[in-house]
């Protein structure tokens, strides 16, 4: 025991994940200085290309859609207690159902694509998740272990699928054939010039819904009561007559839902067919995503942003600062990822202690008070 | 308060027997904002025992751990044999003469009792020769204190008793003159403990200074000289034991009048509400832990099970409740089969008319991460009251849980508080609070006042005899053998899996229960190996 106390929720919250952020920056600041560039240029050309223009935006927003989905599906399993690392091949099978559906409906209207697209998607990238869940709870099988495994399992089935079954006759590379008319997400551009090329499009709002979502199923339903008594006490959960393998394997199918939407966002929404590795690991991401967004549908959004912005803005700091090349560019995201995700606690310690020292002098000014007061009774 | 002086003193003494062996003065501690030790004064006497009381974090352990060197003290100092002291780790502590009995024995399971005393005080590189000089050191020690313990047993294979005399053994080896003793007997059989007594009656006389900390008020009349009584970090008051009794300690502790008996009516029992027949049940490892038991449960009565814990208590609740499958025999909730697959047993109980307080409040009875409301319906949760459909009414959890609130007078009266940050006796009244409510038929309860203040214990047992005299059967597991005589309407002792005996509480001793407890039928034996079921 020391002098520490848990932390209030604002610096839970705010505090730590903004120091974590800018100690990623420093270091990375850091980097870009070594190679013999301006760091603050880098900065300068980097949030001008995530948030100065239309374009950029769009393509920020584009990322952070798939972001929001892996930190869900990272998130959600979290809260029952599980370590989902499978959001990848979660999101990689998933896309045989949007794109099986979209070019089966080519011909409609997006509004008809899209719930069945989602529904495809998700029972396959649901299934991806339900099974690890199921091996967790009947078996004991650790969900890192499966899911993990669960990602490569689909990558071989989809080179398999790509290169044998979806292909089409007439085309060398290994992809299904493409949808042109109603299989396509509707893009944002089309209503707003303003996003320029960017390949924003519905799933936005369809991100946004499953954050609101998110919220309602943990904090409002009993359902999410019982996630969340499971994750924070498995013991509890039994004590209270929760079924603890059932929630395990909702919870993951859930999770593997969140996931399979990524899909409709990369295969109908930029590629408008299915590629080899579209999801192009936006699933691991969510890791960092969930862990710096505290597992909280707010939180995650945020991170998503961020990491949004990283990708855009580093792009374009790629192309505008040559010195720093693609692979500086990947060193700075993985700066980030370590510092907010694998060194999330690099504070905690420290700040708590401070925390616990600024109460502890409080208490005892407040505490010599009394004391005085009492004397000067007696 | 009488020994406060916030003032440091030094008055330098010289040592002699009969004098003041050890002082503390002035000693002070914080963690973060809890102000642990405040001001506290304390002269022990040489070849004494001396016994600290007081409530579940009183400080007792934190001021003894500043004594033995695990923690250092904000302000104050420590003289030992008058000579002021730094003491800034245990082994300096043992340099000075001071061994500690850890109420969680500190020893390596899978080692010999030789093994185990020599570990850290070796006396060079190779082991033999530091084996054969503890083993002849031990032997000395055994015949001087009555300490007999088989030197090359593993300690697994020791009973609890068996094991505290190694911990005993390895302060002495150390050459420890002053033993501090942290709730020793909070893991033994009755006659377990009076052997310990012996034994700490015998060092007394060998000159040796005993500390005692306990919160039993029994212990410190049978054995200490002098005793000191801590209430809420503050040294309340030091007493010659012969001068007070009980009941002044009692004020003292808890700084009001406290009922020490509890009151209670005759009991009216009805019908056989929940009904257990041959009953074995196994743990986690496959071993056979309830081996045949039957117990009748009728409204209206409290059936008290006593018993050294891990006799197979534990693993007859968790049946009892739903949480682990039976592998033979039969239970009946309001004559209805308990009988369920997978984990569904814990919803099965509730529907039956079964409530249950868990024996271990944070494992399993709370979520201490979650806001005290949503403690509230935990188990409840699917209540139509709390919302019918897929959503929880946070408005109606809410509500019952200010219920709960004003009821049982939990504190603080925050049901958005996290449950961590109440205390133990609040955490045990939320759980109280919310089974208690849902008006069951069978009420099982486990250690219902485990770490819990004196002043919560007076309140949760009347608690329970007010479910009793509604016509609830109350199922009652303790190891408190005081809070077992005192509640109970009758009581079943339990050993080795088995139920070995009915007692009256108005008529049954102490000591016959004792050697219930202990599955002895004669007086003399107080062998070491006789609590600890070892069934492989």
């Amino acid at each position: 025991m020391s002098v520490r106390k848990p932390l209030p929720r604002w610096a839970d919250l705010i505090l730590i994940p903004a120091l974590n952020l800018t100690l990623a920056f420093l270091v990375s600041g850091l980097v870009v200085l070594i190679i013999g560039e301006s760091p603050l240029e880098a900065v300068q050309i980097l949030l001008f290309g995530a948030f100065g223009y239309g374009e950029g935006l769009g393509y920020t927003l584009h990322f952070a859609t798939n972001f929001v989905f892996a930190g869900l599906a990272f998130s959600i399993a979290s809260h029952a207690g599980q370590f989902n690392i499978g959001a990848e091949g979660q999101a990689y099978i998933a896309g045989l159902g949007a794109i099986l559906v979209a070019l089966f409906l080519d011909q409609t209207h997006w509004l008809i694509v899209m719930p069945l697209a989602m529904l495809a998607a998700g029972a396959l990238g649901g299934f991806w998740g339900f099974v690890p869940g199921y091996l967790a709870a009947k078996r004991g099988s650790h969900v890192v272990i499966t899911t993990i495994m669960f990602n490569f399992i689909a990558a071989s089935i989809m080179v398999y699928l790509l290169n044998n079954v979806l292909k089409e006759p007439s085309n060398m590379a290994p992809e299904s054939a493409s949808v042109v008319n109603a299989g396509k997400m509707p893009q944002l551009r089309e209503f707003w010039d303003f996003f320029g090329f960017a390949p924003v499009n519905v799933m936005l709002f369809v991100a946004i819904a499953a954050l609101i979502f998110t919220y309602i199923l943990l904090w409002r339903t009993e359902l999410g009561y019982k996630i969340r008594t499971l994750g924070k006490n498995p013991d509890a959960a039994h004590y209270a007559g929760i079924s603890n393998s059932a929630i395990v394997m909702i919870s993951m199918t859930i999770a593997g839902a969140m996931a399979a939407m990524i899909a409709l966002n990369e295969v109908l929404g930029v590629q408008n067919r299915l590629v080899l590795d579209f999801v192009f690991g936006y699933g691991f991401v969510g890791i960092a995503v969930g862990l710096m967004g505290r597992n909280h549908p707010i939180g995650i959004a945020l991170a998503a942003i961020l990491f949004g912005a990283l990708y855009q803005g580093g792009q374009e700091l790629a192309f505008m600062m040559p010195a720093v090349t693609r692979e500086m560019i990947v060193v700075i995201q993985a700066l980030v990822i370590l510092f907010t995700g694998a060194m999330e606690g690099l504070f905690r310690g420290p700040l708590e202690t401070i925390f616990g020292l600024i109460e502890f002098s409080k208490n005892s000014d407040a505490e010599t008070e009394k004391d005085q007061h009492k004397d000067s009774k007696e | 308060m009488t020994e406060n002086s916030p003032n440091i003193q030094q008055r330098p003494k010289t040592a002699a027997v009969g004098d003041v062996a050890i002082e503390l003065v002035g000693i002070n501690k914080h963690f973060g904002p809890v102000h642990a030790n405040k001001d506290i004064d304390l002269k022990i006497r040489r070849g004494t025992v001396h016994g600290i009381v007081g409530e579940n974090g009183a400080g007792k352990t934190t001021l003894m751990s500043i004594l033995y060197g695990f923690y250092t003290a904000d302000s104050g100092q420590i003289l030992v044999d008058g000579k002021p002291v730094k003491i800034n780790d245990s082994s300096h502590a043992l340099e000075l003469g001071i061994g500690m009995v850890h109420q969680h024995f500190m020893l390596v399971d899978n080692f010999t009792v030789l093994e185990n005393v020599i570990l850290g005080a070796e006396d060079s590189p190779l082991l033999k020769t530091s084996l054969a000089k503890a083993r002849s050191v031990l032997a000395q020690l055994a015949t001087d204190y009555e300490l007999e313990v088989d030197p090359d047993a593993l300690i697994e294979d020791l009973s609890v008793g068996g094991q505290q005399r190694v911990e005993i053994l390895k302060a002495l080896y150390r050459g420890a003159q002053t033993l501090i003793l942290d709730e020793p007997t909070g893991v033994l059989t009755p006659s377990e403990a009076d052997h310990l007594f012996k034994v700490l009656e015998t060092l007394r006389a060998q000159g040796k200074t005993i500390i005692l900390i306990t919160h039993k008020l029994r212990e410190i009349m049978a054995i200490t000289d002098d005793v000191s009584v801590m209430r809420q970090g503050a040294m309340v008051k030091t007493l010659i034991t012969k001068n007070t009794d009980p009941a002044e300690l009692a004020e003292l502790m808890v700084g009001r009048r406290v009922l020490l008996r509890v009151e209670k009516g005759e009991a009216n029992p009805g019908d056989v509400l929940l009904s257990v027949r041959d009953l074995e049940v196994k743990d986690d490892m496959g071993v056979l832990r309830v081996k045949g038991v039957d117990i009748d449960v009728r409204a209206g009565e409290i059936v008290g099970i006593a018993g050294v814990a891990g006799n197979g208590q534990s693993d007859l609740l968790e049946a009892v409740t739903g949480m682990r499958q039976a592998s033979a025999g039969k239970i009946q909730i309001k004559g209805k089969d308990l009988r369920f697959s997978g984990d569904a047993g814990g919803a099965l109980v509730r529907k039956l008319g079964l409530a249950h307080v868990p024996e271990d409040r944070q494992e399993a009875g709370l979520v201490i991460e979650f806001e005290q409301w949503e403690n509230a319906i935990l188990g409840y949760q699917d209540d139509d009251k709390y919302g019918q459909g897929v959503f929880l009414s946070i408005a109606a959890a809410r509500a019952e849980a200010n219920e709960h609130i004003k009821k049982y007078d939990i504190r603080p009266a925050n049901n958005r508080l996290k449950t961590a940050n109440f205390s133990g006796g609040n955490q045990q009244k939320i759980v109280l609070a919310r089974e208690m409510s849902s008006n069951p038929d069978v009420l099982v309860i486990g250690q219902p006042t485990r770490g819990v203040d004196i002043g919560a214990i007076e309140f949760i047992h009347n608690q329970i005899i007010a479910m009793r005299d509604a016509g609830k059967a109350v199922l009652l597991v303790s190891v408190e053998l005081d809070e077992i005589r005192s509640l109970s309407d009758r009581i079943l002792v339990m050993f080795d899996g088995h139920i070995v005996g009915e007692a009256d509480p108005a008529t049954a001793t102490e000591s016959e229960l004792g050697l219930l407890m202990a599955g002895i039928e004669d007086q003399s034996a107080t062998k070491p190996e006789n609590n600890k079921e070892r069934t492989k």
